[in-house]
């Protein structure tokens, strides 16, 4: 956010737009969302189903499907490029390359009849002068930085043999083999069990620093977000309503919804908690984005709103040090949910 | 909880599969996919049932219902031992028992409204029809939180978390004294996840029915449950009070589970995977103790011998070696 680190930013992205063409009419899945991400950091991106995360992910890899949808505005700068200028040939060298993406089911992005070694090996080679023997040691060895069990074997078998932790962990392998400066993870986890999750986001986490990768990490999981990122992003309905370090806005949520999504979590462990004891629920539901409220989209389930919420968007603002939400009310709001 | 009786007790249970090969068909191997499992549920009480993907907790629940016939074991209902039963003696069980599903929308059909959903198991069991049903229908609509003229509604018109409001009224409707929820909210978003927990939880309360909750997500199971099984294989190797199992896990397993979990605090302690290795297959379980393979404390006993479910404290028993078959304290 700060000026000062500029030099260390990797991932610039201002004021994008994407925009859907459907039966129903224009929609816009992602409205001018700005963020960006340093070496090394995590920036999660937090908040519920349809709000604009993996199309906000696709807009930066441009891998948003068109039609029926488009980028329609803001730049996305990676390392000084701006990649939404450049030729789809262009683009694909720096796809795979300098940023990659993980997906939460990998058979989506594995190629089901090519042995995983020569995915891996088909990657490096693309973007890197390598012989295939050359690449195929580099797969091997990738296989074992992301601690797959026996990875001269693994590397000639196909995806279908192998479990899903497995696979995950084959993915990241491909997607960090050119040793990206960003990585996209859309909820990398979402389909594995609690044990295996911890043990791919503890690797993630692990080869993120070891390679200083930038990563935006996109999930539902607000404990996986306190576990990982440094910085959180919260969407609603296709924009960006809060920002902060992740200490900040686990401690001190600014946006009602951040708050009320916070107040809805069962504890982890609700150890000492009654049984039975109701849970702070947000009312309602998540507006569609083809039929949004003017004004603030979460008023009509926000307790606090006001007339004025329900008539004008209210802009991000700084509410407190490196601290934005976008809420007309965030700096009264002191203690209350 | 004045009847001690429990109001299901499933004793036993085995649910194994015939895994087919070849161009034969030949049986080539068997998926134990519920291995021996006990336990029993209260009147007004929720068990809760957790483990990983795959480790049988659907299949315990289907067996219930009979929805699927289990290999071998008992199940009482009422103390009715109902394994055993034909589709007509079955039937006046069946109005005791209902299933909410993960996915709200496949278990809607998509042609009907909502309140012929609703009101579809009255009409089946000639509890009501016409006027009658239409009121009884109106009243289960606004006891989970739906308007009655939504009634005419359909599937595809409502939320994810109002079609699981819809499941929830359908299973209502008959006024059941158990009711399975095999991960009813996995499918929701937080912040509807919640509506629908406090709904199941208010629902108990008027009602006083029974759950059997299934979930994955421990925090869900911990916030609704009295008692908690945790299943691991195809087994259960461990069961308490929630407050209990939560705070003196004894279980390796449980342990692993628990500390797995993220904890939604930046300052607690950053991630570190309990457990390497992945789940073992239910083909061919491992020998002895099904988790030795990925425990770190495992001994030579563990690889041969199964460790039996026995009581490690008052309620609370643990199928593990260690100490005596008593676990290990944290
Ligand atoms: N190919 C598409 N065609 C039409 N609409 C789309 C398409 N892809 C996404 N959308 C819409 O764009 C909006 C944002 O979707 P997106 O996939 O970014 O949500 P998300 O935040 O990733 O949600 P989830 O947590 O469910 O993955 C949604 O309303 C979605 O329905
Ligand atoms: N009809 C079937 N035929 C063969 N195997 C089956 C069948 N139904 C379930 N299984 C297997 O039995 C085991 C237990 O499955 P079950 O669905 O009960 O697990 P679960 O604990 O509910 O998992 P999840 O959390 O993924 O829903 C799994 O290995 C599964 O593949
Ligand atoms: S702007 Fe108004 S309606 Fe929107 S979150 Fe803030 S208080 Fe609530
Ligand atoms: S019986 Fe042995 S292998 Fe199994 S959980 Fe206990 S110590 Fe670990
Ligand atoms: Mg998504
Ligand atoms: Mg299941």
């Amino acid at each position: 956010m700060s000026e000062a680190r500029k030099d260390d930013t990797i991932l610039e992205v201002k004021n994008l737009q994407t925009v859907f063409f459907t039966n129903s009419g224009l929609f816009r899945a992602v409205d001018n969302v700005s963020f960006s991400v340093r070496r090394g950091e995590t920036l999660a991106i937090v908040g519920e189903s349809g709000c604009g995360k993996s199309v906000t992910a696709l807009s930066v890899m441009r891998l948003v499907p068109d039609p029926p949808g488009r980028v329609v505005g803001g730049t996305v700068t990676l390392e000084g490029t701006d990649l939404l200028s450049l030729e789809e040939a262009e683009m694909r060298q720096i796809r795979g390359n300098r940023i990659s993406m993980i997906f939460q089911e990998p058979m989506t992005s594995l190629n089901p009849v090519m042995r995983i070694g020569d995915q891996i090996t088909e990657v490096l080679r693309l973007h890197q002068e390598m012989t295939s023997k050359e690449a195929w040691t580099k797969a091997v060895e990738m296989l074992r930085l992301v601690r797959i069990p026996e990875p001269d074997r693994r590397a000639q078998e196909y995806p279908h043999q192998l479990s899903g932790g497995m696979r995950q962990r084959a993915m990241i392998a491909m997607a960090l083999a050119c040793r990206p400066a960003l990585l996209i993870a859309d909820e990398p986890t979402t389909a594995l069990d609690v044990t295996i999750q911890a043990q791919i986001l503890a690797l993630i986490v692990d080869l993120q620093k070891r390679l200083g990768t930038g990563l935006i990490l996109i999930t539902h999981d607000l404990g996986v977000v306190a576990q990982t990122a440094q910085r959180v992003i919260v969407m609603y309905a296709g924009k960006k309503v809060e920002e902060a370090t992740v200490e900040d806005l686990f401690e001190n949520p600014k946006h009602p919804y951040t708050r009320g999504l916070m107040a809805s979590m069962p504890a982890v462990i609700s150890f000492g908690a009654k049984t039975d004891a109701r849970l702070n629920e947000i009312p309602g539901m998540v507006p569609s984005l083809t039929n949004l409220p003017p004004g603030c989209a979460f008023a009509p389930r926000c307790r606090l709103a006001i007339d004025r919420c329900r008539a004008e968007y209210p802009p991000l603002q700084e509410v407190d040090v490196n601290h934005l939400a976008a809420c007309w009310r965030a700096t009264e709001l002191v203690g209350a949910p | 909880m004045t009847d001690q009786r429990p109001l299901l007790e499933v004793t036993d249970l085995v649910k194994h599969y015939a895994v087919r090969g070849g161009v034969l068909r030949r049986r080539v191997g068997t998926v134990h996919a519920v291995d021996g499992v006990s336990f029993s549920v209260a009147r007004g009480e929720t068990l809760g049932l957790v483990g990983e993907s795959g480790c049988g907790k659907s299949t315990v629940a289907r067996s219930v219902l009979r929805l699927v016939e289990p290999s071998s074991g008992a199940i009482k209902l009422n103390g009715t031992d109902i394994t055993g039963l034909s589709k007509a003696e079955m039937r006046p069980h069946r109005r005791s028992m209902q299933i909410v599903f993960q996915d709200p929308f496949a278990s809607l059909n998509p042609r009907m409204t909502a309140g012929d959903i609703v009101g579809e198991p009255l009409s089946v069991h000639g509890l009501a029809t016409g006027r009658a049903q239409q009121e009884r229908v109106a009243e289960l609509f606004a006891q989970v939180g739906l308007r009655p003229d939504q009634m005419k509604n359909y599937p595809h018109q409502f939320s994810g978390g109002q079609r699981q409001r819809i499941c929830i009224a359908r299973a209502l409707s008959l006024g059941p004294s158990l009711i399975v929820c095999d991960e009813p909210v996995s499918a929701l978003d937080v912040s509807i996840q919640a509506q629908v927990i406090n709904l199941l939880i208010d629902l108990q309360r008027k009602n006083d029915f029974s759950y059997l909750f299934i979930a994955h997500d421990l925090a869900v199971v911990a916030h609704i449950s009295h008692r908690v099984a945790v299943m691991y294989l195809g087994r259960i190797v461990e069961i308490a009070d929630k407050t209990e199992l939560f705070a003196n896990p004894r279980h390796p397993y449980t342990q692993a589970l628990l500390a797995s979990v993220p904890v939604a605090d930046p300052k607690a302690k950053r991630l570190a995977p309990m457990v390497d290795g992945d789940v073992p297959s239910p083909i061919n379980p491992p020998s002895g103790c099904a988790f030795h393979t990925r425990c770190r404390y495992v001994m030579d006993r563990c690889k041969v011998e199964r460790p039996a479910l026995v009581e490690a404290g008052e309620g609370h028993q643990v199928a593990c070696w260690l100490n005596d078959g008593t676990g290990r304290p944290e």
